[in-house]
């Protein structure tokens, strides 16, 4: 995979890496690799950027911090955890990579994952998308409507939004309102026919999370407050999460 | 009418591990049948990511992703199955890309779909994602 030989000064330690061990549990175990290559041949994102878990790794233990701070391949890293289900020492690789990313400058982080995380703080939907309470609220009624209108056997079809005490807060992506709103029936339907005690919120209600991509834990947990205040408030049991 | 599953690394390996991966079964099978359901190679906690997680749908590097992608590709091809069960958003975005990219020609559905047309309860304007041998089912 490699085709180019990297030169490596000599005596020159990691500053990165040493730095994300300290944040890792137990180092994220970063100074226990093998080289075994378990990893590197388990991930579908080996070869990308003449890169592989392995050769990352093995870059931030020589110093090459410039290298790895600067690859795109930090954001080709699904975050998948295989290669720590497959490693010998369970290596926290993603780790590393996600610490990668986070040290990437706003600015050229991604535009397509950056614009999601700051759009979904928004408004209190925490919608990745944009959509704001009216629109889902309308679209919500809208569509279970046209199916107790038309669709035999589901004239009693309910989508329940701010139902107190409800046991289940059930979220949803931003998707389904936005783009293919019919999509959200099949769901309601089966909830419907077990007598599910469900409900959606007007709040907090968007299933997807982009600042966690871009590692930006402040806004990250800024939403996942957001969230769980949603579900507090209406005294509902058990968050739902369809994806 | 043979079916596959996607095992979400964020379900699955993540977080609920095989356990999860049963159930999923549980529910696969009930819905399509024993016979019907053809596992990929290889799956549950050990399962490959689709290539859509980690915002890699989002990232601006389709080439790369798609590429990434070839190995659950080819994991589908390999089952000879039609459809592609895919419980997970991004999965399902990925996968469905994947098929129509490649013209690959499978199928990619989300569960509740399935288990709404097993019921016969699947409506109208619910059948995107189905193939036509199944689109007209039960109507
Ligand atoms: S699987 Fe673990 S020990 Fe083997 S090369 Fe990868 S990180 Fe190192
Ligand atoms: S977490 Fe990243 S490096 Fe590890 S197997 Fe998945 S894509 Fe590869």
């Amino acid at each position: 995979m490699s085709s180019h030989v990297i030169d490596v000064e000599p005596g020159k330690t990691s500053s990165f890496k040493d730095k994300v061990m300290a944040l890792l549990p137990d180092g994220g175990n970063l100074n226990l690799c093998l080289t075994c290559g378990l990893c590197s041949s388990g991930c579908p994102a080996t070869g990308l950027e003449d890169m592989d878990p392995r050769k990352f790794l093995r870059m931030a233990a020589l110093g090459l911090d410039d290298e790895i701070l600067n690859s795109p391949w930090a954001w080709m890293c699904t975050m998948c955890q295989r290669c720590i289900h497959a490693c010998p020492m369970k290596i926290d690789i993603p780790g590393l990579i996600a610490n990668v990313r986070k040290n990437w400058p706003v600015e050229n982080q991604p535009k397509g994952i950056r614009s999601s995380c700051e759009l979904a703080l928004k408004n209190d939907t925490c919608s990745a998308m944009g959509a704001t309470e009216e629109d889902w609220q309308f679209v919500v009624e809208d569509v279970a409507e046209e199916v107790r209108e038309t669709q035999e056997g589901f004239e009693d079809l309910q989508a329940p939004m701010d139902k107190e005490g409800a046991r289940f807060f059930l979220n949803q992506n931003s998707r389904e309102p936005v783009t293919e709103p019919d999509e959200m029936v099949p769901l309601w339907k089966i909830l419907h026919l077990v007598g599910a005690d469900w409900t959606y919120g007007t709040k907090g209600w968007a299933a997807e999370n982009y600042c966690l991509f871009c590692q930006d834990f402040e806004k990250w947990e800024k939403i996942v407050r957001i969230k769980a205040k949603a579900v507090d408030d209406l005294g509902c049991k058990v968050w739902l999460n369809t994806e | 009418m043979k079916f596959t599953v996607q095992d979400p690394c964020q379900l699955v390996r993540k977080s609920l591990g095989d356990p999860i991966a049963e159930d999923l079964r549980f529910v696969v099978k009930s819905v399509v049948g024993e016979e019907n359901l053809i596992d990929m190679q290889p799956n549950r906690s050990n399962n490959y990511c689709c290539g859509g997680g980690g915002g890699f749908l989002q990232s601006g590097f389709p080439e790369a992703r798609r590429y990434y992608g070839r190995r659950k590709l080819d994991q589908i091809l390999e089952t000879g199955a039609p459809y592609c069960i895919t419980p997970c958003h991004n999965c399902h975005s990925q996968i469905h890309d994947l098929s129509e990219h490649y013209e690959a020609g499978y199928h990619s559905v989300h569960l509740w779909t399935l288990i709404c047309l097993s019921m016969g309860i699947l409506g109208e304007n619910e059948r995107e994602y189905l193939g036509p041998d199944l689109a007209e089912l039960g109507l």
